[in-house]
């Protein structure tokens, strides 16, 4: 038994069962310790891949701010604004025959893909810089320097975006010009002098 | 021998099976929050994708760069994508996917 196919075998498991936990789970923060799992084990496959500076940044930016924001922000909602609530036993049976369908079509896909396989294709030996930081940091600033700028444009416009969307307070104003349900709809309808009033008609049976 | 975790398609197989249940996820669950981290699956299973075809090609290191920025770029979506359903959650005090109509009517 190498020791290798253990590893390989210990991260695949954690992986896929973080998976299913994220996509089953009816509680958030559970779905965000298995979202944690399978960023652990891939994190793990990267190392087996002899890409130690992507594993790494995996760690710190998966597993140390993107599933940290998650749990902020189910925090932030409130312990059971995040719970699943019941759907119309239609809508159930409709989602679990489309959640069928596609595992249905996923497993065709990989059942050819993994039946077409005559030879498999086994690594080589690899480079000793393969994915080590020197060898990816230099080709990041190398070949891949405009992206990279880029890169840091993408994540100033993400945050003063995120910014932007979250700190716009619908301040009720003195006198809202129009009464239409729109109007109502963006400015709260815990406005006081709209308290009393029912909202407007929306069809509640929604698939 | 059966050489576990050190051929293409072992890798490929894992990557498949964990898109598609990122992808049933992402078109079942009604849980905005839980389908903001379905597409981090899918992202996820993408990036071993091309690490492992990177480790086959090993010339150069391109897979391991798009795997770099493709984590840059889910940062970059779970960021945008939870303020999103923060402000909605504001709005609606819900964060059932089913609820937000708000642009239809």
């Amino acid at each position: 038994m190498n020791p290798g196919n253990v590893f390989f075998a210990m991260c695949a498991i954690v992986a896929v069962v973080g998976a299913l936990a994220t996509v089953l789970a009816r509680n958030p923060i559970r779905g965000a310790v298995g979202l944690l799992s399978t960023i652990l084990g891939i994190a793990g496959l990267f190392l087996l891949l002899k890409a130690q500076f992507l594993a790494a940044i995996q760690l710190i930016v998966y597993a140390g701010a993107v599933v940290v924001l998650f749990v902020f922000v189910i925090m932030l909602l409130g312990p059971d604004a995040g719970l699943s609530t019941r759907a119309p036993a239609r809508a159930h049976a409709a989602r679990a025959l489309g959640g069928l369908l596609l595992l249905a079509l996923g497993g065709t896909g990989l059942a050819l893909l993994m039946g077409s396989v005559e030879a498999p294709t086994r690594f080589g030996a690899a480079r000793v810089d393969h994915g080590s930081i020197e060898a990816v940091g230099g080709l990041l600033f190398h070949r891949g320097i405009v992206p990279f700028e880029l890169a840091t444009a993408l994540l100033i416009v993400a945050v003063i975006g995120a910014i932007a969307v979250v700190r716009t307070t619908h301040a009720p104003k003195a006198k809202p010009v129009v009464d239409s349900p729109t109007q109502r709809m963006f400015h709260g309808p815990l406005h006081p002098r709209d308290a009393g009033r029912p909202l407007p008609e929306r069809d509640e049976a929604a698939p | 021998m059966n050489a576990l975790g050190y051929m293409l398609e072992h890798y490929t197989l894992l990557s498949g099976v964990i898109f598609t249940l990122g992808a049933v996820g992402f078109l079942v669950r009604r849980n905005a929050l839980v389908q903001l981290m379905s597409i981090e699956l899918m992202l996820n299973a993408v990036s071993l994708a091309l690490v492992s075809y990177n480790r086959v090609h090993d010339s150069d290191m391109n897979g391991q760069m798009f795997a770099f920025f493709l984590i840059a770029v889910a940062a970059a979506e779970a960021a945008v994508g939870l303020a999103i359903v923060l402000a909605f959650y504001r709005l609606r005090a819900t964060v059932n996917t089913d609820e937000a109509d708000v642009l239809k009517h």
